[in-house]
Parts: structure tokens; sequence; C-alpha cells
């Protein structure tokens, strides 16, 4: 990290998208980061609090969004300035107290960093944030590269102690992890200090109480905020950040934000549309800078849109375009709505030139169909598909592959509701299909909890829920509490791998470390589901056997709500990462390959990596670069031809 | 090396491979060297849930002049690294045309529909004369087997780094590889990774 504080002002580096935002707050005079771990956002707060003792930061991986936002306002409203970052699920989960920030406003600049993820890479769903910052009438900002990403964060905490309020900042995945140059600007020196000044009147924003409802609230908060945002769209008229690049009467005028800019460049350059084509690049996304965009508009009559997932842009610069139309005449348009932009997934290249060919009825310039058709053909019939699993020696398959076998022994056609992390994954074949419903973070638990409660209408198949440690706290907590109030027969499994695996083991409060590396006490997992009132048992999930009975066990138990912890580090944590408890061997006398009986139970059902299938030799093969030496193989073959001896 | 300059704007590369083989480290310290060259360079990545197992690839735009798009258009790669040689073909097939240089790992990791025997996976013969079909410009590797030679299989992607640089058509090298590691790595693996570096210029050369 040390990059990102050692670089000289005026030197360029290679930062992503993230890294560049990182830059910006430090730029900007941050002193308080939160967040709360997710794809694409992660980096920022990891990044920060890697600085976090040169820099004089507070930087906490907080215990769920909401509680993360809440933890830099009160920075904020001590003067400092803050930054409360996520991924766009985590928006939806602090989007209570963000319309309550957004109605008391803020003191020292605070911004919200939310990392979309269009076309669900790394995502459950396809999320979208933008609507948020208009439903609680806040400032959006995108950047367009990721000079821009340095810039508008820095720029983001100046806007917000203009006006007074929360400014969002939305980045999406190909801004967020692909890198650029970034030439760097000035750290400050100064030293921030808090107070928290509260004598004022209920309305003085400078020196009273922060509070986001009052008597008559509508009149004396929701007006003053609109005029917040007013100021800023005015701000926004001359927003250098703000940029048209093509020619002076485009005949068609592409509008866009974000990574999309950089596509509908490269799209107009592919097709050599310099002289015909213009690129409106917005940054100020919320609210619109309406004199910015009727000048551009005034100067040609067709207009497309460029953007990912709905139709945000596209629908409120029609609006304008409407109320403008007596001015600037009417203008045609294209985008999501008109079916020229797909309405799901990401943007590409290939996507916009397809786009602009269609509008301007352009014959495709492409690769000759003698090579593309060779090259497609390939592609499907020769190469194989990379599938998701899990990874080598992970301990969720070993967790999933006695969940499963349990529920078959228990036959009473029992299931599992899934949750968010690796473990995701156990709805696919590497988990054996075990999950049964998956939803949003926590929700596994919750809908575990009522289909406990379903039996008075006659439901009696056994129920269990399934969540990782981090997620515990986050959110299974809330609904065990209800599940033992409730007396749900409610059976919760935690995939306990010492840490928050899937975004690259991020501190929660289980772990005896904060974000920034200071030893902590960890919250025990166990201790507090007795406390609640639940029974608890504890397994290692490399120990097929004992979990598998611990889990009959648990099914068995109609009564009240029963917690099994599977503790098992994940493979890749630092410590089981290069280090083999076991070394792998298969005796190839011993297997009896497709005569077995056992249909291939190591290959083709365990499935994991470091097992191969060798055809020509018809055994199955241990593959030592990949194997992990976690040893658990040896407990399912049938024939004992597995065979693991301790590791030196 | 190359000479100091490209023939096209941007120039296009991809390193690909599977997740957990460096992929990401690697085209960082390559853009990293082009960074420092002066030249602007937009690195597009795709990982996340692909490091379970998946096919990982990054789009590295290098320009005289501004920012690019992260993901590059279908055909349009000029040279593409593999650290996998399904990959390589995977990625040839999608982004390669004919003037396109691949260079290409021979040790194959399996994809888990062919652990499980659902799938072939071809013999190297047969990627190698796939690849010969989309372009005549490919030089396979063992860099695996070399990288173990040094002490550790992760070693492969600096050294199809250092044949990528190597290969003539790139205007960086040992040099620059230098500064860019040190920038990433402890300073006690500096040496090992050039090392591992120069040993990729080398097979190019067997």
């Amino acid at each position: 990290m040390s990059y990102l504080i050692n670089g000289e002002a005026g030197s360029s580096h290679l930062l992503m998208g993230n890294e560049a935002i990182v830059r910006g707050a430090l730029e900007g005079g941050v002193s308080v980061a939160t967040g709360y771990p997710g794809t694409p956002s992660s980096e920022i707060v990891e990044s920060l609090a890697g600085v976090a003792k040169e820099r004089n930061l507070y930087v906490e991986w907080s215990v769920n969004e909401k509680v993360a936002l809440e933890v830099a306002a009160a920075a904020s409203f001590a003067g400092l300035r803050s930054m409360c970052v996520m991924k766009q699920n985590g928006v939806n989960v602090t989007s209570d107290f963000l319309l309550h920030l957004a109605s008391s406003g803020t003191r020292g600049g605070m911004v919200l960093v939310s990392c979309d993820d269009p076309g669900a890479l790394s995502s459950v769903n396809e999320g979208e944030s933008r609507l948020f910052a208009k439903m609680v009438e806040i400032p959006l900002l995108e950047p367009g590269d990721f000079q821009e990403a340095k810039d508008i964060t820095k720029w983001a905490f100046e806007l917000s102690e203009e006006i007074r309020n929360l400014v969002m900042i939305r980045s999406v995945t190909r801004m967020s992890h692909a890198s650029g140059n970034v030439r760097y600007g000035k750290l400050p020196d100064g030293k921030a200090h808090a107070q928290f000044d509260f004598h004022g009147s209920l309305l003085d924003q400078e020196k009273g109480p922060m509070i986001s409802m009052v008597v008559s609230a509508a009149e004396l908060q929701h007006g003053p905020q609109q005029e917040k945002l007013r100021k800023a769209a005015g701000i926004f008229e001359e927003c250098p950040f703000n940029t048209y690049n093509g020619p002076e009467r485009p005949e068609l005028l592409i509008v866009t934000s974000s990574a999309c800019n950089l596509y509908s460049r490269e799209a107009i350059k592919a097709l050599n549309l310099e002289k015909k084509a213009g690129v409106l690049k917005l940054a100020t996304t919320w609210p619109l800078p309406r004199n910015v965009i009727k000048r551009h508009f005034a100067l040609t009559d067709r207009i497309m849109i460029v953007e990912e997932v709905l139709p945000t842009l596209e629908e409120n610069i029609k609006v304008l375009a409407a109320e403008m139309a007596p001015e600037i005449g009417i203008k045609t348009f294209y985008g999501k709505r008109s079916g020229h932009i797909p309405s799901v997934g990401e943007m590409n290249p290939d996507l916009v030139i397809g786009a602009l060919s269609s509008v301007l009825g352009l014959k495709r310039k492409s690769m000759p169909e003698a090579f593309a058709g060779k090259a497609r053909k390939l592609a499907e019939t020769v190469v194989p598909k990379r599938e998701m699993t899990f990874c080598p020696g992970c301990p969720h398959r070993a967790s999933y592959w006695s969940i499963h076998n349990a529920i078959e022994m228990d036959n009473r056609k029992g299931f599992v509701c899934g949750d968010i992390g690796c473990y995701t994954l156990g709805m696919l074949p590497c988990g054996f299909s075990t999950l049964k419903t998956v939803h949003s973070m926590g929700s596994g638990s919750g809908i575990a909890s009522g289909f406990g409660k379903l039996t008075q209408f006659g439901m009696d198949q056994p129920v269990v829920a399934v969540c990782g440690d981090s997620l515990f706290f986050l959110a299974a907590m809330h609904a065990m509490a209800i599940a033992v109030l409730q007396t749900s027969p409610f059976s919760l499994v935690s995939l306990d791998n010492s840490g928050t695996a899937m975004t690259g083991f991020q501190a929660h409060p289980g772990i005896a470390a904060n974000a920034m590396g200071e030893e902590m006490p960890a919250l025990d997992i166990a201790e507090i589901c007795r406390a609640m009132g639940a029974r608890v048992e504890k397994a290692d999930p490399f120990d097929l056997e004992g979990t598998r009975k611990a889990l009959n066990e648990m099914m068995e138990h109609r009564e009240g709500a029963k917690v099994l912890i599977l503790q098992q580090a994940c493979a890749l944590s630092p410590q089981r990462k290069g280090r083999k408890s076991y070394e792998m061997e298969i005796d190839e006398e011993m297997c009896l390959g497709e005569e077995c009986g056992c249909n291939r139970i190591c290959t083709r059902i365990f499935g994991c990596p470091g097992i191969v299938w060798n055809r020509e030799k018809g055994v199955s093969t241990i593959d030592e670069l990949i194997c992990t030496g976690c040893g658990v193989c040896a407990d399912i073959c049938p024939q004992g031809a597995i065979k693991r001896r301790e590791a030196e | 090396m190359g000479s100091a300059g490209f023939n096209k704007d941007p120039y296009s590369l991809i390193i690909t491979g599977v997740g957990g083989q460096g992929n990401v480290m690697a085209s960082r310290v390559l853009g990293s060297m082009f960074v420092n060259k002066g030249f602007s360079v937009t690195v597009g990545e795709t990982f996340g849930a692909s490091q379970r197992g998946g096919s990982v690839m990054s789009h590295i735009r290098i320009s005289e002049g501004s920012s690019w798009s992260p993901q590059i258009p279908a055909f349009g790669a000029d040279i593409i690294a593999a650290m996998e040689p399904v990959e390589g073909l995977r990625v040839l097939a999608q982004y390669g045309n004919p003037r396109c240089t691949l260079i290409c790992n021979t040790h194959p990791v399996y994809p888990v529909n062919v652990i499980k025997g659902e799938d072939a996976y071809p013999s190297l013969g047969d990627i190698k004369r796939h690849v010969k079909s989309l372009t005549p410009h490919a030089i396979f590797m063992d860099a695996t087997e070399e990288a173990r030679s040094l002490g550790n299989p992760i070693l492969a992607n600096m050294i199809i780094l250092g044949a990528l640089c190597g290969v003539g058509r790139l205007p960086v090298g040992h040099g620059d590889f230098r500064e860019a590691i040190a920038e990433r790595v402890k300073t006690d693996q500096v040496a090992l990774n050039m090392r591992a570096f120069d040993a990729g210029i080398a097979l190019l050369g067997r």
C-alpha cells in the first residue's frame, strides 16, 4: 500500500479504480473510513486500513453497512471528513439510515461510495444503486476514468461541505477493478480535530443537534434538503468533469457515464466515426446539469444513451428533454428502451459498436467470417468449459458432503436454506446441489426460522440454514433471536472458516484483530448462541463421520434452536495456504476405476480439483500441484485406495 | 527488445489463465512497466468469483494518449500470454486474429468437468494444431516445469511475463521489470522473480 502515500505530487502511477478512490480520499483529508466487505468494493477500505497508522485514520470493517454509515456519520457530525464504502447490495441494507442522514445533513465532508456490479460478475444479482441518490435526494457522481476516480473523490468532500449533505459516488466493477494512470496531487498535512457541537437551535445546521425529524418535518427539513440539491445542481453546471468529445454538430450524440464512457470512445474509434458522433460524458448524474444538456442537445437531433443495469440516466434525461422541447425541438432517442442497448448484463465496446452500427445503418466492419466462424467453432467444440467449483481442500466441500449425506439418511425430504459467501456455490453440483433457497445476506436463517414455524400447517420436513462466520454477525444472529423466542425448530450450521474468506479475509467481530491489524477481543459465536438459548455443538468438517453424526442428531432434535459450528480454516487462508497436513497418494492397484461400483465417487461426485480421473489408465490420480493435503478424500473411497500419510 | 514505441494505438495485450495462477499480479507488473516508461495504460481484470477454479483474464491497453476500454473488442488483441493451454486457445478464438502472437504455457489445469470425466481435455498436439489454424505466431513453453525447478510453480506467471517482454514486440525489458516488480513484492523476493523473468526470455531461444 505504500505506493498510495509515498508518490510525489505530479507523479503518475498505475492504480486500480478503487485505489484511485483511496488516493482521492487521502488527498481530500479523510479521517474516518468504514464499510463492509463486498466485491467489487473491498479494496477501498482495505487499502485505507493499510495506511491508517501513517495517515492517522480510523478505519473500520463494520458489522454491516448500516452501522458502517452510522459510524462514518458520527465523524462528519464532529466535523471530520469521512467515507463509507460498500457494494451495491450494501446500499439496500443501509438505506433506512441513508434517508435519515440525507434529511439531517452532514458537517465534515461525507462521501458514500457504492460499487455496483453490472452483469453480476461477483454478485448474486445485478442491482442498481443510482436510484437511491434520486430517492433520498443527494448528489450522485460517477467517475469516467481512473484519474477522475481520484479527482472526483477529492472534490466530493468539498462539495459535501459546500452543500452540507452527503455526496454519493458510484463506481462499477470495470472501474473499481480496472487500473489506469493516475497523476497524484498533494496530501494535506493538517491534523483533524473532532468535536460535536449541539447548542444551537434545532434547525441550525452548523451548531444545532443533528436530528432528522423535527416537528413539522416535511416543511422544516425536507425543504432545506431540496435546497441543498438545487445548490449542487447549480455547481454541476460548471463541473469540469462533465466533458464533451466530438464534432461541433454531431450526427449522433452519445450521452454516457462511468465505464461506458470508455466503451463508447472505443466504439467510435473502431468505426471511424470521429467526425460524425460525439460523446457527452456526465460525471454528475444526479441532479443532471440541465444547461449543459440543453447546450449539447440543441446541436443534434439523435441521441443515444449508453449505460448499464436500469435505464436510469435515459429516463432522467428524457424528462429534461421533454421540458426543453419547445426550445430545442423534438429529439429521437436510442438506448435501453428502444432495444439498441441491452436491458440486462454488462456493456462492452462490441455492444456499443453494434448499437452505433444499427442506428447509423453502417455495414459493420468486423473480422471476415472465414476466421470468425472457425474461431467460434473451435471455442464451442474443442475448448472445455470451466464451471465454478470450491477450491481444492475447501472445508465447504467437506461440509456439504456431510450435510447432503445426513439429509439423505434422515429421509424426511429435508433441505438447506443457503446464504451469501463462497458457500453459495452449494447450490451447484460442486456442493452436491444442497442449497434450496438463496437470497440476500442472512436470509437463509430468517427463511429457515419461518419454515420451522410451518409445522402448524403440517410441514414436517427438517430445515437447516447455513451461514458463514462474518455473516453470523451481519444478520443471522437476528434471525436466530426470533427463532429462539418463537421456539422454531431452527437448525443453523455455521460454516466457520475463520475469516471473510470470499472477499479476502477482512476482519469481523469474531476475529481477534480489527481492520487496521490491531489485536481485539474476538466475539465467540458458540458463546453468543448459548447465551441466546440455543444448543451448540462443534465439529471439524474434515472429520466426515463425526460431522454427519452431529448433523443427524441435530435434525432428530425437533425442539428449539440448535447450532452446529463446523470449524476449519479456508484453504486459501494464511494459516493453511502452502501447508499440507497430509501427503496424498492413490494406490493404482487398489483403485478399481469403472469396475468398482462406486461410480467414480472421488472424481465424479466429490469433485475436488486435486483428484483427477485418468482416462488412459482407468484410475484416479492425485494432482500434487493442486492437492492441498486436507486428507478428506481418503475417507470417501470405498476401496481404501486413497492413502494419506502425515506430511513432514 | 522492441523499438521505442508501438505501431498501433492503443496496443492491446491479454494475459489469461486460471484463478490462483497469479494473473492479476502479472498484469499489474506489466502495466506498471509501461506507466514508468510514460505510457498511458488501462488494465481490465476479471476476478472475484472467477478465483474459484474459473478462467481469468486481464486486458492491457497501452497508449501514447489516454485511458481506453478495460475490455478489448472481439478479435482485437495484438499479443496474448496464456498461463494455461486451453485458456490460450479460448482467448485466441475470442480476441485473436491472424496477426496476433500467442505465448502459451503447456501445463494444463483441468476444469472440474474434465476431472469428473464428463468433458474431454484436448491433447497438447491438438491444441497446438488448432492454435496454428488461427495464427502462425504461436510459442509454447512449459513455464510451470521451469518454475518448479526455480522452487515454486507460482513463478510461472513471471516466466510467461519474461517471454512476453522478450518476444520482441514490446519496448520493455529486464530493467523495467526490476523497477516494477520491486514496487509489488517484498525486497527478498525481487531476485527470485528476476530469475523467473529472465528464464522466460531464455525459454524463447529453446
